[in-house]
């Protein structure tokens, strides 16, 4: 179990880096989550973390990677819609990566 | 990539045993789950915090210990009969990609019998050195915590052992007694909570549910015009499909899904899946819990009668069939209400090659000309259950239904496939990113045969019939130099190559099949 600082306050981390409360999330804390791990988040990782915490607002649980390059496809443009794309910003998958940084649970079971 | 060295493949199709080393994969084992997780499946949660033991530890392990064998008289014979002949050394995956002695299987069944025979035998209660007994000591319970984590009850050993031990077993009884003094993992246990929780192993709620499914059918429409329906909650419906949560989540399993709908569509047979039994996985087979797998079993029946259906039928897991087949009847059985001229349950592969023999689907096969295909065998299906109604129907109906949809059908090396085939390593429990290393390394024999068959027969693409082997091989074998996209699910090779008949769904929703009667 680990914690780290943000702008004053103590954010307590799970085992493997995922927040113990979601509700300890901020945008500073994304950025922070991400610096950590030599991740400098730029305004096309803002567009799918912006998207998963909607998604995750509505529905409690992480978007399939499906659903994620569909819904980024319809907004962003065919080109940033693919599995492809969303690697090139999260190498270690879109799924548990990005959920780190946006302050989702990580994705559980036999994925 | 990874701080630890990644098995080099040879390419010549068969595996070198490597020379035994001590220790190499000695450590501390996968996270540990943490009190309220292990409240959540009923195991004791009086232990302050994770890592800690509960009160008394060394009584309650082996009280749980003399219950088990005397729950399961197998359990207490494969602790007996042992003679250590050597015949399973170098039969495990995770021995030969790691060679840690520990990991021979013999070996790592001997860390739970040289305790059993320490207060359970005569010679190992008073003559312990002479028979190698040891007393149990926190050490002796770590060492069980990681390697009992390091097999993945794919069973291949056993198929070697003269004496037909049952390996996956002792392992299993290890794990349950693990949690029952406060050393329960993490993945398997926060996931087994989420199932019955949520309904599944991912966590989805209905809605993420509805509102994937309805993705899905856009998807299909987009794709041939037809509206192919993914029912949900259905009652009424003929059969109950129950897939792997991972089969809505991840790629390429979610491909594998459209392959079953469209098949479902052709057939005209009327079908739901539900939230209620929204997972066909059971983790409780992997800690050896048979009050945890009982319960996870007994949402499938809940789903059954409340949906109406006549016929179960079981999506691409492997130990879910393994539990389906072999288990299902007494964890939640009988099924007397439903359709005695079906299998109960069936697998959804019997269910296609049935209709593909009975010429109900039209299938155009070059529409997979750009991959030559090979299948991996997963351990639960091969080792653990059937498929048709004779024996070995589990390797052939399978690769029937691959050759039925593609041209270029190659099998690995005969040692590696059937009831010789490797685990993915990642079976059991054993798919959590906390255990990367001994995934990696546990893949080798796989990737070997894989490599060689890429190489001699030109395989493009490996089809797998398991979420946790599909979602293992599309994150591991890129560690080999394979790309995720390699791996594809059975359904899917059905979905490339099916061409759809039937214009209107028989589960047409009313505003949709072009009739206004109502």
């Amino acid at each position: 179990m680990a914690a780290f600082e943000v702008g004053g306050k103590t954010i307590a981390l799970d085992e493997e880096g995922y927040l113990e409360n979601l509700s300890d999330w901020t945008p500073e804390v994304a950025e922070a989550l991400a610096k950590a791990e030599d991740v400098t988040l730029t305004s096309e990782h803002w567009e799918i973390l912006n998207f998963l915490r909607e998604y995750y607002e509505e529905y409690q649980i992480a978007p399939a990677v499906r659903v994620l390059t569909k819904a980024v496809g319809k907004r962003l443009g065919a080109d940033k819609g693919n599995s492809k794309y969303l690697y090139s910003l999260f190498p270690y998958g879109p799924g548990k990566q990005a959920c780190k940084y946006g302050g989702l649970p990580k994705p559980t079971g036999c994925v | 990539m990874a701080d630890y060295e990644v098995p080099k493949l040879t390419g010549e199709g068969y595996t070198v045993v490597p020379a035994v080393r001590e220790g190499v994969m000695a450590g501390k084992g996968p996270f540990i789950a943490k009190p309220d997780f292990q409240k959540a499946l009923h195991f004791p949660d009086d232990f302050a915090a994770v890592g800690e033991l509960v009160p008394n530890w060394k009584e309650r392990a082996l009280e749980k210990m003399a219950d088990l064998k005397s729950r399961y008289r197998s359990l207490q014979v494969f602790l007996d009969i042992c003679v250590k002949c050597g015949a399973c050394t170098d039969k495990c995956h995770y021995f030969i990609g790691t060679s840690d002695a520990k990991n021979m299987p013999v070996a790592r069944q001997d860390l739970l019998r040289k305790v059993y025979r320490r207060y359970f035998t005569f010679a190992g209660k008073y003559f312990p050195k002479l028979v190698g007994a040891t007393d149990l000591t926190e050490e002796v319970l770590a060492d069980w915590y990681n390697y009992y984590h390091q097999c993945s009850q794919c069973r291949r050993c056993s198929v070697f052992c003269p004496y037909g031990i049952d390996t996956a077993e002792i392992s299993m009884a290890a794990r349950e007694i693990l949690d029952h003094v406060g050393y329960g993992q993490k993945y398997c246990n926060e996931i087994i909570g989420k199932v019955f929780k949520i309904g599944n192993n991912l966590g989805l709620p209905g809605p993420a549910l509805f509102d994937t499914v309805e993705g899905l059918e856009e998807d299909v429409e987009a794709d041939t015009g037809i509206k192919v329906r993914f029912p949900l909650d259905e009652d009424g419906a003929e059969v109950l499909l129950v897939t792997p949560s991972a089969d809505f989540f991840a790629e390429p399993h979610i491909d594998g899904l459209i392959g079953y709908a469209k098949v479902f569509h052709e057939t005209g047979v009327t079908w739901t899946m539900s939230t209620i039994a929204s997972e066909a996985g059971n983790f409780g087979m992997f800690i050896g819990s048979y009050e945890t797998m009982r319960r996870v079993s007994l949402r499938v029946r809940e789903a059954a009668i409340k949906h109406k259906v006549k016929r179960i039928v079981f999506g691409e897991c492997g130990h879910a069939w393994r539990v389906a087949y072999s288990f299902l009847n007494t964890l939640a059985g009988p099924f007397d209400f439903l359709d005695q001229r079906y299998p109960v349950p069936q697998h959804i592969l019997e269910f296609t090659w049935s209709h593909i023999q009975a010429g109900t689907l039209t299938l155009d096969k070059t529409e997979n000309d750009d991959k030559v295909l090979t299948f991996h065998d997963s351990c639960n299906v091969a080792r653990g259950s059937r498929m048709g109604d004779y024996p070995g129907g589990q390797f052939d109906i399978p690769r029937n239904v691959i050759k039925a949809v593609c041209n270029h059908f190659v099998d690995m090396p005969a040692d590696t496939i059937h009831d010789a085939t490797f685990c993915c390593g990642g079976g059991g429990g054993l798919l959590t990113d906390d255990l990367m290393e001994i995934r990696v390394k546990g893949i080798q024999p796989r990737a070997e045969a894989l490599r060689h068959v890429s190489i001699n027969n030109g395989v493009t693409h490996m089809a797998a019939i398991c979420a946790i082997c599909k979602s293992q091989f599309t994150k591991v074998l890129p560690y080999y130099g394979f790309t995720m996209d390699q791996i594809v699910s059975v359904h899917q090779l059905v979905s490339n190559a099916i061409i759809l008949q039937r214009q209107v769904s028989v589960q047409a929703r009313p505003d949709e099949d072009g009739d206004d009667d109502d």
